[in-house]
């Protein structure tokens, strides 16, 4: 079996196994985890572009699989999420069994997502991220089921214009391939082809305005699932964007188009900003951060290619955004698991309970701290390269505009994960259950790497350079 | 024809009307099992009939009765409120604009044969002869693959919902029904046709239209029938055995995946063994098809109690 077919395998039979054998969960997810390290870090290692063709018919009949650079980071960070997450969730028993296989079947279609050339192979998996993460939101029990069905009634209807998308696509091509259709002359439907998979690619990635569905879902979600739910899902729909835009049909963009989705970006970094001061319970202001740190990854769309021939030291916002969304990834769910812990010690996420806990708890709440900072975009951490690139473009390309959103999000960030530091480093002594020194650790581990993605900046940089889209260097 | 199809549309456009614009819950699911009907005559007049056999089966069918139970289970809880007639404008300026949309690039579309020509001529190396066979289990067997764990995905979903948590009893409520009664009676007569045909269905899926989505629903309904009717007890998720059928089709089509490796890929499936392959995966995922869907219409464990 090759690498690639291994991490793409693993979590899908990982998933039968685990409804096979219930009461063996937590197991089943560690072999996956384990057997899934090999495998990436083997192909990592062949620092090449692996592909794969089910079937062995390749494009146009088949499906193609790439693992290209984003593939494989993407692939990376969800390996390091879904480890801490498994670390965690294995000793809460108060975690319905179903758990195991719905977080490996999302896991499985994380991996499918990321590799996929095809977009209605794109679309399948899009439908078994999307079902696994529903589920995963109703695992809270029955506080979490109207934010369960509330999100899958949005999810769905982001399926149904991405489906609708795809067939126009397909009508006016006869093709689905990525690379296939980027070699296509362009159809009059395209645009229409685009704004719905646009549109339904965006309720998915829960953009401004289409954002009402995530924080009551990520809230009410068990601490191991939020962390899944933030840190990947809404990753999925924004990899697919990026595949759509840059490597499907560059030509349907048009500069008011692309405004308009970084507008909505900004419109999101202000709004999830606000929103996230006047919470009252952590889980809420870490759910409302999302919302704030997913627009971010919308600026990428006007500054992308910067003014690439002129200055193609600027050209760097594309990997910009990836860095963002890697970073943010494991940067949210190291806070989602410390809120998993700090409802462990305290029983409640209300900000009152939660005073001086620092000093029962001292790893996560440095590693609360360092997840914080890469949140603001601070050095040296993951998310201030990703800052730093989109900020060189927006400057070099005269879109000063953009660079505002990008430092007044990183206020905002700043002022909303004070109160909750505030009060884990308030000078009181709070009752607590005591947790055990592993399971502070792991999140601690997961906050470690979101700073370490800007320490090591420079190896990441090269290895997403891997199949980068010319578009991402010339612009849209 | 063309009169028929003008009158099907018409018909198709009023029935969706009717479903999403009256007052009533059950009314709605009604002339929404109506659309499902109309929409698979439709699928038959493009000369789709693989379409058309999934949409009557799934579409109209497992659908119109999943929403039938929802609506049951809502008026047992006192909660089917009659809806107001009242239109929700944004919704529809939105699905409005969508399908404007739609129909401009539908009128300026010109639609060339797309892949068919290609699949019609590498058939005869796929194994099987329907060439929609030939896509759905060689050609992209990595979707439907894919698609056979969604649906596990969907019926997990549910798990959650169990009445106490206690997801591994038995699927659904208690059902009762009298000895004697036509329910009974249908419960006897119906499931061995049900079976032929579910069967029947999967077989004819190599040469002709059919599969195993088809047969798995038709089997599916006729285990329903059983449950409902008092004849069996629902099945819970505390036997091996039944979670072994869930995910037996699915575990056969990933391990035969991850054999073709040894014959050059992934999900390769040789001329010379292919067909068999097919059928073999084909005949268990229908198994779990049908385990997953009358699981699904069941509903969540509501505290039957036996296993």
């Amino acid at each position: 079996m090759t690498p690639l077919i291994a991490l793409l395998a693993l979590p899908l039979a990982g998933a039968l196994m685990a409804v096979a054998v219930p009461h063996r969960g937590a197991r089943i997810a560690g072999v996956v985890v384990v057997a899934s390290a090999g495998a990436l870090i083997m192909l990592v290692a062949q620092w090449g572009i692996p592909h794969a063709a089910p079937g062995g018919w390749g494009a146009p009949l088949g499906i193609m699989l790439e693992a290209d650079g984003l593939a494989l980071a993407f692939m990376a960070m969800v390996l390091a999420v879904m480890a801490g997450v498994c670390a965690t969730a294995a000793p809460m028993r108060e975690l319905p069994t179903p758990f195991w296989p719905l977080a490996l079947l999302a896991w499985a279609a994380l991996n499918a997502i990321f590799v996929s050339r095809d977009l209605f192979n794109l679309y399948v998996g899009l439908e078994l991220l999307t079902l696994a993460a529903v589920a995963l939101v109703a695992t809270g029990g029955d506080k979490a089921l109207a934010a369960a069905l509330r999100y899958l009634i949005f999810a769905l209807t982001g399926s149904i214009l991405y489906l609708a998308g795809v067939v126009l696509v397909y009508s006016a091509h006869g093709v689905l391939d990525v690379s296939l259709l980027a070699a296509t002359l362009p159809a009059p439907t395209d645009r229409v082809a685009m704004g719905l998979m646009t549109a339904g690619l965006l309720i998915k990635t829960a953009l401004f305005p289409f954002h009402v569905w995530l924080p009551p879902a990520h809230a009410a979600a068990p601490a191991p699932a939020s962390a899944m739910l933030s840190a990947l899902v809404p990753k999925a729909s924004f990899v697919i964007l990026l595949r759509l835009w840059f490597e499907a049909m560059p030509d349907a963009a048009d500069d008011r188009l692309l405004t308009a989705l970084a507008v909505l970006g900004a419109l999101a970094v202000g709004h999830g900003g606000i929103m996230a001061l006047r919470q009252t319970r952590l889980k809420q202001i870490i759910a409302y951060s999302t919302v704030a740190q997913i627009g971010y990854l919308f600026l990428v769309f006007p500054l992308a290619g910067g003014d690439g021939a002129a200055q193609p030291w600027a050209a760097g916002a594309w990997t910009g955004a990836v860095f963002q969304a890697l970073s943010h990834g494991l940067a949210k769910a190291a806070m989602f698991l410390c809120a998993g812990l700090w409802i462990i010690a305290v029983g409640s996420d209300r900000l009152e309970d939660l005073r001086g806990l620092a000093r029962g708890l001292p790893m996560t709440a440095m590693a609360f701290a360092l997840a914080a900072i890469t949140l603001m975009g601070l050095p040296p951490s993951g998310g201030f390269t990703a800052k730093y690139l989109m900020m060189t473009t927006a400057f070099a390309s005269g879109q000063v505009v953009w660079a505002l959103v990008l430092a007044g999000g990183g206020l905002l960030a700043a002022a909303y994960l004070y109160r909750p530091m505030g009060a884990l480093f308030a000078r009181e002594i709070p009752a607590f259950t005591p947790v055990p020194r592993y399971l502070q650790a792991v999140p601690l581990v997961l906050a470690l790497l979101a700073v370490g993605m800007g320490v090591l900046s420079d190896g990441l940089y090269a290895f997403l350079q891997l199949g980068r889209p010319g578009t991402a260097e010339e612009g849209l | 024809m063309a009169v028929f199809d003008l009158a099907l549309c018409t018909l198709i456009l009023l029935a969706a009307l009717a479903a999403v614009a009256g007052p009533g819950l059950f009314r709605a699911v009604v002339f929404f099992v109506v659309y499902g009907v109309l929409i698979a005559l439709a699928w038959v007049r493009l000369g789709a009939p693989d379409v058309a056999l999934a949409e009557a089966a799934i579409g109209a069918g497992l659908t119109g009765v999943l929403l039938l139970g929802a609506v049951g289970r809502l008026s047992r809880a006192g909660a089917d409120e009659p809806l107001t007639s009242r239109i929700d404008w944004p919704v529809a300026l939105a699905a409005g604009l969508v399908g404007a949309m739609l129909v401009w690039a539908v009128l300026s579309l010109a639609p060339g044969p797309g892949l068919a020509p290609a699949v019609a001529e590498i058939l005869p190396q796929t194994g099987v002869e329907n060439p929609v066979t030939a896509v759905l289990l060689n050609l992209r067997a990595w979707d439907t693959l894919l698609e056979s764990v969604v649906l596990l995905a969907a019926l997990i979903g549910l798990w959650p919902l169990a009445r106490g948590g206690a997801w591994q009893a038995a699927a659904g409520p208690v059902h009762h029904a009298l000895p004697d009664g036509v329910l009974a009676g249908f419960g006897r007569l119906l499931p061995p046709v049900a079976l032929l045909v579910g069967v029947y269905l999967v077989w004819a899926g190599a040469y002709q239209p059919g599969g195993a989505f088809q047969g798995g629903t038709v089997l599916a309904a006729a285990g329903v029938l059983c449950v409902m009717a008092g004849l069996v007890r629902a099945p819970g998720m505390a036997a091996p055995l039944w979670r072994l059928a869930l995910v037996a089709g699915p575990g056969l089509f990933l391990a035969l995946g991850v054999a073709g490796m040894a014959f050059g890929g992934f999900l390769l499936f040789p001329t010379a063994l292919a067909k068999g392959m097919i059928l073999a995966i084909e005949m268990v995922l229908t198994l779990s098809i049908a385990v997953t869907l009358a699981l699904m219409v069941l509903g969540p464990p509501e505290g039957g109690g036996a296993q």
